[in-house]
């Protein structure tokens, strides 16, 4: 088997050589990772607000300061009348302005009923949508404390958990969908480049001439990526665990040997797509097209899946990464035990046969 | 000529489809001999090549190539074969030794073996101190000899070299085919291919291909005399013409 490692080795020496795609496979998963835990946040927070107080009496001034003092809202505005909502609105200066009306303690202590009008920019409808939740929650809040005396005949409190990630990050559900992409576009991309350069040289039909078995070079193409892949995974775990704070509730081992599962998915895919291409930036070009779109927006981790046309999530069912997601949150986030994600792993391990087997006796057909 | 026939090919013919790219060639190489593969484009060189090497099924036919049989044993054939193809077949990135080491290691050399041979191939390029640099930085003819050496660094039977000296200069040319000589002198037999006329006339015997069949062979003296041309490219131009199918 010394002629499998002498490939091996020269295959590794062409990654070592080059150096600015090996600088890009380090870096792209640690990038992604720190773009998409930190910038690319849907989390809602310090949103900018302005408020309309025509009352100005002890209860709008308590609820105010609540709202301000809140982590969610940035008051950056006193607004003086109705006709500066709008004005500033349009300057875009705010998400959300809160308006209470004359009379506002009056009513809701004579009366027993005021109103108090929120107006939330809904062209960021789940933005605005989080926001005037957020701000009905803090005014109920002070609704409650002013009936903390009297006893209520009939009340419903409800009570929230927010299970497997309390804080409500997004990192946890974007460290999953990261690992998802990178390892598709660093097993599949590459390993379909490296093998279709080799077509483009020459030297393919050179190797193909000498007693080494296609099975083999085939194997030996792939074996160094799975192990820039395995780097990409530990990078990865690192630091979403030590920068972004999400840790991993599950099996480590579980967790890696599925990576490792999704990893050889992507590299049968990127032999697949190297049967087809004739040229390096063929190969290139269908790979994005065909994986990081699909990984994208099929694998649940930008668009949840369930929303979808059934016609589309019929067709997410084929895109590997979905299943590789489930499995990473079931495990890392969940943690839960290989018993919830056989199903995935099933047919994930599907899957990586019938491509596998397909890729390598269309290999051999090209040979004849 | 008489010697031990290393390739005897009876009738060997290829097909896709209604195209017959090889048609019924018979002919045998002896060992140690320089054997001339000529033919236009699309004549059907390559195929029939590929046959040899074991890249491709014949349809019928038979050939025994270094004493094994094209349709059962290519695996064995593949062993007791160098081949050199018309694309240069050396990696750029890698360095002159890395290359040899590669190529001497995927045909089952030994570590001591490699390290002799290495040595031995880098001095008769006259490449010593310059054997860590990348294969990128070599002129085209010195990677066209060096391909050459790699391709028998194995010391097979027979070496195949698919148009080898495609772009390079006449006078790198001149010391390709001094390097050919030398590996037949040795009884490596050298089965080539080419489009230039002048190599021809190195070669012992040629067979010119038109239409997928071999309409000439012989040496390449007789060949003159029995079409009274004064050069290879006389007898090739003649029989050429004779072509019905496009070149491509």
């Amino acid at each position: 088997m010394s002629q499998f490692y002498i490939f091996v080795k020269k295959e590794c020496l062409h990654i070592w050589r080059d150096r600015r795609t090996l600088f890009i496979l380090v870096w792209m998963p640690i990038v992604q990772i720190i773009l998409y835990g930190f910038a690319l946040t849907n989390e809602v927070k310090n949103s900018r607000i302005a408020i309309l107080d025509q009352s100005k009496d002890d209860a709008t001034t308590a609820i105010s300061n609540e709202i301000a003092a809140s982590r969610y809202f940035n008051l950056v505005k006193n607004l003086h009348s109705y006709r500066d909502i709008d004005a500033t609105f349009k300057q875009g200066l705010i998400r959300m302005a809160i308006v209470f009306p004359r009379n506002f303690q009056y009513d809701l202590l004579h009366s027993n009923r005021a109103q108090v009008q929120i107006i939330a920019d809904a062209s960021d409808p789940n933005t605005a949508n989080t926001l005037t939740n957020y701000a009905t929650a803090i005014i109920n809040d002070y609704q409650l404390s002013l009936n903390n005396n009297e006893q209520l005949p009939y009340t419903i409190k409800t009570q929230l958990r927010m299970l497997y990630n309390p804080e409500l990050k997004g990192a946890y559900n974007f460290v999953p969908g990261v690992m998802a992409l990178v390892l598709m576009l660093v097993c599949a991309m590459m390993t379909s480049m490296a093998i279709v350069k080799e077509k483009e040289m020459g030297t393919m039909e050179v190797i193909l001439v000498s007693p080494l078995r296609p099975f083999w070079i085939i194997i030996a193409k792939t074996i160094p990526y799975l192990l820039v892949s395995v780097l990409n995974i530990a990078c990865i775990l690192l630091l979403s665990v030590f920068v972004l704070g999400v840790p991993i509730t599950g099996n480590l081992g579980l967790l890696i040997w599925e990576s490792v599962l999704f990893t050889v998915t992507s590299l049968s895919i990127g032999i697949l797509i190297s049967n087809g291409a004739k040229t390096q930036q063929a190969a290139m070009f269908t790979s994005m097209m065909s994986l990081f779109l699909p990984t994208l927006l099929f694998s649940g981790f930008l668009f949840p899946v369930e929303n979808m046309p059934v016609a589309l999530q019929v067709i997410s069912n084929v895109v590997p990464a979905k299943w590789y997601y489930i499995i990473v949150k079931s495990v890392m986030i969940k943690g839960l035990g290989f018993f919830a994600v056989w199903k995935e792993t099933l047919i994930l391990v599907g899957m990586t046969l019938i491509l596998l087997f397909i890729s390598i006796s269309k290999f051999k057909i090209r040979l004849a | 000529m008489i010697g031990e026939k290393v390739i005897s090919a009876e009738k060997l013919t290829k097909r896709f489809g209604d195209f017959t790219a090889v048609d019924h060639i018979t002919f045998d190489v002896v060992k140690g001999e320089i054997f001339g593969f000529l033919g236009a484009n699309g004549a059907g060189k390559t195929t029939a090549m590929r046959m040899l090497c074991g890249l491709s099924l014949p349809t019928s036919g038979s050939a025994m190539v270094a004493g094994f049989d094209v349709y059962r044993q290519n695996e064995l054939i593949k062993k007791n074969i160098g081949y050199m193809s018309q694309k240069f077949s050396l990696y750029e990135d890698l360095t002159i030794r890395e290359n040899i080491r590669f190529y001497a290691g995927i045909y089952g050399l030994t570590d001591d073996k490699i390290k002799e041979k290495s040595n031995l191939l880098i001095n008769r390029l006259n490449l010593a101190g310059q054997e860590k640099s990348l294969v990128r930085s070599l002129p085209l003819g010195w990677r066209q000899k060096l391909a050459f050496l790699i391709a028998i660094v194995h010391d097979p039977a027979i070496v195949f070299l698919d148009e080898p000296t495609g772009g390079v200069d006449p006078i790198t040319r001149r010391e390709f085919w001094e390097l050919i000589y030398d590996a037949s002198s040795k009884g490596i037999t050298v089965f080539v291919t080419t489009h230039y006329m002048d190599e021809a006339e190195y070669c012992h015997r040629v067979s010119i291909m038109v239409d997928g069949r071999i309409d000439a062979l012989d040496s390449p003296a007789n060949l003159m005399k029995e079409y009274a041309s004064s050069s290879m490219d006389g007898v090739f131009l003649q029989l050429a013409r004779k072509a019905l199918r496009m070149s491509d």
